[in-house]
């Protein structure tokens, strides 16, 4: 369970990388898959996709830009929980921290919006604050999100980016699995649309809940995606992974995604996606 | 590593060698024996009346701990248990079956360990592969079915970190679990009796009421995983134990347990038949208040509990 939390060797240059493109100063970014080093306009012209294919991590709201239409978006306030509910060492120093790095509240960003005209309620992780870990905050912000949307019978997405649960809040965060689950179980039952897209990382409780339980789970390529952490799964059954163990292109190779969807295909697959689920298209009987 | 309660072992045992020797040799040892008793139960008082967060998660691994087939057995008139997932394997870490509980038919799923090094290898520890969530969620469709209430019994150090399980859909097979959970219209209540560890024992694990006997522990990673992650150093374990509040009282206050079944005392293993009385009437109170709620209610309790963890 550890190893949730441990950034896996291969792309342990997110956080710095991350760091680098958002301060002034990140006139130049560099591949950690190519080496390539290049403009950072360019590279965000490209929606921050190198020449190699690698899709370097995004931000809640670059994610927002990338797949909704301009000017369509309304962003939903978080809801209030207990910030700290454990009384934990530390921790309200480290997400005030956070906070003032990456200018969130918390690890997730939720809105309203239009994709090519069609309405999707989403929520966007960001890898940047305490690594995407879920704790109340998250999973307060995805049960309303989703309420809202099965309120106003609206589809819902949420691109998951997380190391897993937010270890600070013990029990809460695991929790938070339940209740997400629960209000997407009965967003589902009222016939509504959910759409998962998995980018880098997807791990440990949040892959083990509404990262897995899209009506489509579709992946960002080459993004981590698993259970348990690769070297806790190799202490276990001693024996090396192969490279690839728990990528996307892995995972849709076992039957366990609907598709890997690049970064450049990503607005016109939802548009698709909610084209054929809206109003009027959906009948057994003609 | 000795036991937090070694003192008190060995004072029990002095007592029923002491008993023994009153017995054989017909010999009268009553006043020992009575003074001996007092101070066992000041030990205990002193000991087990101020049980550190470390403490119960010892007597929660105690290899003689009673497991999910202990309680079945001593709990219901009837067993019968039902096998695999309908798709190619049949987890021994998790089982399940139909059993009658006062007169009352009710679908009983749990996590299980074994007693002895093979058993624990056949079982995988009680560290369930995705199979072993599927079949607990068959059987769970199948209680719906035919209007059951549904037991569950937590007691895993987590879902099982392996190549297989993750090329098989570990996270999808937990998450649909959830998913389902959350919606089923028959009452269910979750016993933590062990460790209760992380999404592996969410697992099984979304109900109406969350029971967790006294000394059992449940957790989003082991204390000693915590320990290794937050300071670097798995032997602050303790500390971390305490800090992450995996106790049943810990978890009452948080508002995520629903009850605290109380233990015999200095452990479950101790006396398991009274202990299996325990849970029992717990059981029986808690789903009478169950089976009077319609289905619409019990979804909106259920719905109650999870919406307001954390806020
Ligand atoms: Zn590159």
């Amino acid at each position: 369970m550890q190893a949730f939390f441990r950034k896996p060797k291969k792309f342990v240059t997110l956080t710095s990388k991350e760091q680098r493109v958002d301060v002034p100063v990140g006139l130049m970014t560099k591949c950690p898959k190519c080496k390539l080093i290049q403009y950072t306009k360019q590279l965000e012209a490209n929606l921050k996709v190198c020449v190699c294919g690698y899709h370097h991590p995004l931000t809640a709201t670059e994610r927002f830009e990338q797949v909704f239409d301009a000017g369509t978006i309304t962003y939903f306030d978080l809801p209030a929980v207990k910030a700290d509910p454990l009384d934990f060492q530390d921790y309200p120093e480290k997400l005030k921290g956070d906070q003032v790095r990456t200018g969130l509240k918390e690890a997730i960003v939720c809105g309203v919006g239009q994709v090519n005209g069609y309405p999707l309620v989403a929520c966007v992780m960001d890898a940047r604050f305490r690594m995407g870990s879920m704790g109340a905050a998250v999973g307060a912000a995805i049960a309303e999100a989703i309420r809202y949307a099965t309120k106003e019978r609206l589809p819902v997405t949420i691109f998951s980016a997380s190391g897993g649960a937010r270890m600070q809040e013990g029990m809460v965060s695991l929790m938070q699995m339940a209740k997400s689950s629960l209000f997407l179980k009965q967003h589902s039952d009222a016939g509504l649309l959910y759409v998962s897209c998995m980018t880098h990382p997807t791990t440990g409780g949040v892959s083990a809940s509404f990262a897995m339980l899209g009506d489509f789970n579709i992946a960002e390529p080459g993004a981590l995606i698993g259970f348990a952490g690769r070297r806790i799964i190799e202490q276990t059954i001693r024996e090396k992974l192969p490279e690839d163990f728990q990528t996307s292109e892995f995972l849709l190779q076992a039957g366990q995604l609907d598709d890997v969807v690049s970064r450049h295909d990503l607005k016109t697959y939802y548009t698709r996606i909610l084209m054929m689920h809206s109003e009027g298209t959906n009948h057994a009987t003609i | 590593m000795q036991p937090f309660d070694q003192p008190v072992i060995a004072l029990r045992e002095k007592i029923l060698e002491l008993h023994d020797m009153a017995e054989t040799q017909g010999l009268d040892f009553k006043e020992e024996l009575n003074l001996l008793e007092e101070r066992l139960r000041r030990l205990e008082l002193d000991i087990y009346g101020n049980m550190k967060a470390w403490n119960r998660v010892q007597l929660a691994r105690h290899p003689e701990r009673p497991t999910t087939l202990d309680y079945v057995r001593l709990i219901c008139d009837d067993f019968i248990e039902l096998h695999g997932d309908r798709h190619g394997y049949d987890d021994a870490a998790i089982v399940g079956g139909i059993a009658m509980l006062n007169g009352q038919a009710v679908t009983i799923i749990g996590h299980q360990r074994g007693k002895d090094t093979k058993e624990n290898i056949r079982r995988n520890f009680g560290m369930p592969h995705p199979e072993g969530y599927r079949k607990a969620l068959r059987l769970m469709q199948q209680a719906v079915k035919f209007n059951r209430p549904i037991i569950t019994f937590i007691d895993t150090k987590g879902a099982y970190p392996g190549r297989a399980a993750e090329e098989r859909g570990q996270s999808e097979a937990i998450a649909k679990n959830l998913f389902e959970m959350a919606g089923m219209p028959v009452p269910i209540i979750s016993i933590v009796i062990g460790e209760g560890g992380s999404g592996g024992a969410l697992g099984i694990g979304v109900c109406d009421q969350l029971l967790m006997l006294e000394n059992s522990t449940y957790s989003v990673i082991s204390p000693e995983g915590a320990a290794a992650l937050l300071w670097k150093d798995a032997s602050l374990a303790e500390k971390a134990a305490e800090s992450m509040q995996i106790t049943a009282p810990d978890l009452l206050r948080l508002g995520i347990a629903d009850g605290i079944i109380p233990e015999v005392i200095g452990g479950a293993h101790l006396d398991v038949s009274l202990q299996a009385d325990k849970v029992k009437s717990v059981l029986e109170q808690k789903l009478a208040q169950l089976t009077r709620l319609t289905p619409e209610q019990l979804i909106e309790k259920r719905t109650e509990k999870y919406h307001q963890i954390g806020t």
